[in-house]
């Protein structure tokens, strides 16, 4: 019973890391139909950065938030490149974003070398029901649950935020009423850029990360984000928790050999259900 | 009397086809104007070079004042309330309370938290002018005012739109497929035929033009003083 516990809170702490992504992939969609395949990337940029500034001596709190600054920053030149240009499609814009994050690869390397980092999160083992466990997967969760309950109020209650949704509701209608739509899509950018940021300084303690650590980040968070069309962040949420509690309980009970294949078998099958039912899935979300 | 919006030689292309050709066209101030003309005239490619949303090839736009448009087919954001929907409407003006809108257009204040896309036609045609109204214009520009509506729904906004008129000293310019509606409604009319202003007059004069009763108004006038 302790172990399915343990389990579980192991799975919500990774799988907010993949819900965390999954929102940055949602709020860059919904606001410009762009599938922003450099979404993994913001994370590893965070936490080598975040992993530098520890060694270099800044306190705890000070290094994370540079490393998700940075992430904001990198997610803001993405936006500039793969958007900036008026007229640009977004199948074009998801192919300049994958070449993005294979340009990432490279500065990665280059700054960071190709071995795995890792930096010391919360220490110390808590006893949940139980359950012992590394105590950061709770820090994990503690952060996580505040930044959907801000997410969800700034979407909802702010005028910014109204503002994204309605780019995302109806892009001529926004235009109408006066909205910078490429604005709007270069601010999500950058709120996508924080998020998947976020996601690399929260998770790097208790998972290492490598500059190619973005394709088991991008293929989760798309699975969870698939989940809701791409569009809704709160079932993105849901899809990150599950496919995180999945995945850890397929690792304990069975092999960890096969967590990224849970991610893409669910991914694969809600694609198609989806597509059977109602269209290939970007056109189901407008 | 000035003129609140003035087209002077406006020309818009789309690869290659001409949309508009050297167009011009006057809104005098606190003045209703109507432009007819049948479905691909060239009209919401006007609303569009008018309103910033495309840039003409040639010619010159001048608008006195704020200039706030009802889209054609409303343009909701429907999974948003009336009152946001309408708040989104003063985007670019520091204020945005909605009160003086439901003050405006009381029908509104009892569905301020319905959807928008719940709403019928007519509701949503009223949120768009609400919403239009929310900048705070001097110019308002509607776009098929009456499309898709029943007669009776129409009257009612008609009526407030001659209301907010009054009120508000509002220059409208009011697109219209419905040449009657528009040439009861506005002092002047331009018809827009194949992308060029064919006629334009008072429109007490238009509506007795037979050009005008011949094409648009089924060979009858009826014009209410």
């Amino acid at each position: 019973m302790s172990d399915l516990i343990g389990y579980l809170i192991t799975g919500l702490g990774i799988g907010a890391g993949f819900a965390l992504v999954a929102s940055g992939l949602v709020a860059i969609y919904r606001v410009t139909r762009v599938v922003n395949f450099a979404q993994g990337g913001f994370a590893v940029l965070a936490a080598l950065l975040t992993s530098t500034l520890l060694a270099a001596g800044l306190p705890h709190g000070v290094a994370e938030l540079g490393g998700v600054a940075l992430g904001a920053l990198a997610g803001l030149i993405v936006g500039v490149v793969a958007i900036g240009r008026p007229g640009t499609s977004p199948g074009t814009s998801l192919i300049v974003t994958l070449g993005l994050g294979v340009l990432a690869y490279a500065v990665e390397v280059l700054i960071w070398g190709d071995q795995p980092r890792s930096f010391p999160g919360l220490t110390g083992v808590a006893e949940v029901a139980g359950a012992r466990l590394p105590a950061h997967y709770l820090l994990i969760l503690a952060v996580t649950a505040p930044v959907f309950a801000l997410m969800a109020w700034f979407f909802a209650r702010t005028d910014l935020g109204r503002a994204l949704t309605a780019c995302a509701s109806n892009r001529y209608a926004a235009q109408v009423v006066g909205i910078d739509v490429r604005r709007m899509g270069l601010l999500a950018f950058t709120i996508g850029g924080a998020l998947g940021g976020l996601a690399g300084v929260l998770t790097t303690p208790v998972q290492q990360v490598t500059f190619d650590s973005d394709v088991t980040l991008i293929v989760n968070g798309f699975a969870a984000a698939v989940l809701g069309g791409l569009t809704r962040p709160m079932i993105a949420l849901a899809g990150g928790l599950l496919l995180g509690v999945t995945q850890t309980l397929v690792a304990g009970y069975g092999g960890g050999a096969y967590q990224m294949e849970v991610a893409l078998v669910l991914m694969l099958t809600v694609m198609i259900v989806q597509a059977a039912r109602t269209g290939p899935v970007p056109e189901t979300a407008r | 009397m000035t003129g609140a919006v003035q087209i002077d030689n406006l020309t818009v292309r789309y690869a290659g086809a001409t949309a508009l050709d050297d167009v011009t066209l006057a809104v005098a101030e606190n003045e209703m104007t109507a432009l007819i003309g049948a479905n691909g005239a060239g009209k919401s490619t006007l609303v569009k070079a008018l309103c910033g949303l495309i840039r003409p090839d040639s010619g010159t736009i001048t608008v006195h004042g704020r200039l706030a448009h009802v889209p054609e087919g409303r343009e909701m954001f429907p999974d948003m309330t009336v009152d946001d929907n309408l708040r989104l409407g003063a985007w670019r003006r520091r204020r945005r309370d909605t009160a003086p809108i439901y003050d405006l257009l009381p029908d509104l204040a009892a569905i301020r938290s319905r959807r928008a896309g719940t709403l019928s036609g007519g509701q949503q045609q009223m949120v768009a002018i609400g919403r239009a109204l929310m900048a705070d214009p001097e110019v308002l520009v509607i776009d098929e005012l009456s499309l898709g509506l029943a007669p009776m729904i129409v009257t009612s906004l008609v009526g407030h739109l001659r209301n907010l008129h009054a009120t508000r000293n509002l220059s409208v310019l009011l697109i219209e497929q419905n040449a009657r509606l528009a040439l009861d409604l506005c002092r002047h009319a331009y018809v827009l035929e194949s992308g060029r202003i064919v006629l334009h007059g008072p429109a007490a004069t238009l509506a007795r033009d037979p050009r005008v009763t011949a094409a648009y108004l089924g060979g009858h006038v009826t014009v209410t003083p």
